[in-house]
């Protein structure tokens, strides 16, 4: 399966990712090359098989419902590019 | 001092013959004498001379652990509070991490001195630290080679004697792989082992922390340290931690080695295959006994390596918005040209390709074919190794196909690249633990031998590479130019 440059825009814009419109060519050629190396998976026989999303077998651990949390929200806005009144600000999104 | 291993750093801190604040000093130095080798990102000195100070005291009082006052650093994905976190990209260049990842907190208790943060590739992905937005870091042994990455600033670190020992990261081999091109020792340990909180995450079901050092009984002595369940870390191993010193020393005699015939069938470079021999036959010697093993499905790792990797990678990285911390562009003219822009002009190239491949096999009609099929590769190549461990005790490979390549010799071709990864890899997928020791030399440039163990038989792994270390000197040698 090889990716054009318009399915590169559109996995762009999914990854809300911005790239260079001369940069695009050789994505497609490198996504492509690598989805043929994905595709020697299709010769092994899977049925039946269980996913494995994770090494160890394990149970999401529960805890308390308690706060264990502290405030630090000053603290982290400290690095944030632009705050006021304690909020994130971002360009406006509704007229 | 700086050729020094821990215990012998301890021993000289103990008996009086220098201080912290001088051994300190003297590794600031040499980190000044050698930018050309451009191991680290961010140097702490002031930082570093006060935790030395504070070590200086701790030692007097007679209160100090091993580790007490013997400087160190980090890889520049693991938050430090108060330091630069970068990771190595431009999107995080002037994220000043607002707290410490567990690893940090755990070595600063331990004394540890932090001389730095330590340069890697972009997001740690990358095999040659060419991926760095503050450029390649180079190999000691040949500065016209890659060190190997992702933990590259860390193995130049400690190969050059910039550090007494490094930390690293490790999703496909990026302890392993720069460990062995760099000549040094360094440990993956199981998955979960060491918390990756505070640990800039990759691919969260393969990342994994570890000690890089000089030696197995180095190696010992900080995954001691770093090792231990962690509740801030929802996927840290609940596991009691063994005595990683305890049986270090304890004789080979009836060791099984296996050695997978996939790994040593054609392909394998003849020099490699050559150390590799020559490492097995000291292992002879030591009472070891080999056996060949099957791991059939081995070759489908890179392939499904690289579907779970990019789609975790792409998961993962969609919190660098723009808003809350790290690169914003400028002048954004909508929230989704903020997002557009400020991740297309602070990622890399590699870092985009990973987020492109990842999203596609992640996208609506293409899940089960990628996702879904490398998840059940996966199982089967774990399934692989359960049987392999099953009939032996450890098994051994090379780290690489060859030893360091030269820098920009392979950028051009991410997927040659890719395959480079071929033996360290599949290791990630099984959650296994696996250390890399230096084995011999090809054409002057240092070769590793990879051990892989069962589950949280880290100890086991470590006596084997230390036994090994008894009788061999290769772990000893240094790069000439930087002694």
């Amino acid at each position: 399966m090889s990716l054009s440059a318009n399915d590169v825009n559109k996995i762009a814009h999914l990854a809300r990712l911005g790239i260079e419109n001369e940069d695009i060519g050789s994505y497609a050629q490198d996504l492509s090359g690598l989805l043929a190396l994905m595709a020697q998976m299709e010769a092994l026989d899977t049925t039946g098989t269980k996913p494995m999303a994770h090494p160890l077998d394990q149970c999401q651990r529960l805890r308390p419902d308690v706060v264990t949390e502290q405030n630090q929200r000053d603290h982290f806005q400290a690095i944030a590019p632009q705050t006021q009144d304690g909020l994130y600000l971002v360009p406006k999104v509704i007229e | 001092m700086h050729t020094q291993t821990i215990s012998q750093l301890a021993h000289g801190l103990r008996s009086g013959q220098f201080s912290s604040v001088e051994l300190t000093q003297h590794f600031l130095d040499r980190i000044k004498r050698y930018p050309e080798l451009n191991a680290y990102i961010t140097v702490t000195d002031q930082q570093a001379l006060q935790a030395a100070q504070q070590a200086d005291i701790k030692i007097a009082a007679g209160t100090a652990d091993l580790l007490t006052g013997i400087p160190m650093a980090h890889k520049d994905i693991f938050c430090t509070q108060g330091v630069k976190t970068s990771c190595a990209s431009k999107m995080l260049d002037n994220f000043i991490a607002p707290y410490n990842a567990t690893v940090v907190d755990k070595l600063n208790q331990a004394g540890a001195v932090m001389l730095g943060k330590l340069n890697m590739d972009e997001f740690a992905m990358g095999s040659s630290n060419e991926t760095s937005f503050y450029g390649a870091a180079k190999n000691p042994w040949d500065t016209s080679k890659v060190p190997g990455g992702s933990s590259g600033g860390s193995a130049v670190a400690v190969a050059a004697q910039l550090a007494a020992y490094a930390t690293g990261t490790d999703t496909g081999g990026s302890i392993r792989q720069p460990s062995a091109l760099c000549g040094i020792t360094g440990l993956k340990p199981t998955y979960g082992r060491i918390s990756r909180y505070g640990m800039i995450a990759y691919a969260s079901s393969l990342d994994q922390a570890g000690p890089m050092a000089r030696s197995a009984e180095d190696t010992a002595i900080l995954l001691q340290a770093m090792a231990g369940f962690d509740p801030k870390d929802s996927t840290s191993a609940d596991e009691p931690v063994a005595d990683y010193l305890a049986d270090i020393n304890q004789p080979l005699q009836g060791l099984t080695i296996g050695l997978p015939k996939e790994f040593f069938a054609e392909g394998l470079n003849a020099d490699m295959a050559t150390v590799l021999e020559t490492a097995i036959a000291e292992y002879r010697k030591l009472g070891a006994t080999t056996q060949e093993v099957s791991m059939p499905n081995l070759k489908l790792a890179i392939p499904a390596y690289y579907v779970i990797a990019s789609a975790e990678c792409s998961a993962n990285l969609s919190r660098f918005d723009g808003v809350r911390f790290g690169y914003r562009c400028q002048h954004p003219q909508d929230l989704t040209d903020l997002y557009v822009r400020s991740r297309g002009e602070a990622f890399g190239k590699e870092v985009k390709r990973r987020i492109l491949m990842g999203t596609y096999a992640l996208s609506a009609g293409y899940y089960d074919a990628y996702y879904l099929k490398a998840q059940k590769v996966r199982r089967l190549i774990s399934e692989d190794f359960s049987k392999a461990l099953s009939e032996v005790d450890v098994i051994m490979s090379p780290v690489t196909p060859t030893p360091a390549f030269g820098i920009g010799e392979k950028l051009a071709d991410p997927i040659e690249m890719y395959l480079a990864d071929i033996y360290t890899i599949a290791i990630n997928l099984a959650g296994l633990p696996a250390l890399s020791i230096p084995a011999g030399f090809i054409n002057g440039l240092p070769a590793g031998l990879q051990i892989i163990g069962n589950y949280f038989q880290e100890a086991r792994l470590l006596n084997v590479a230390h036994r090994y270390q008894q009788t061999t000197g290769w772990h000893q040698q240094l790069p000439e130019d930087f002694t």
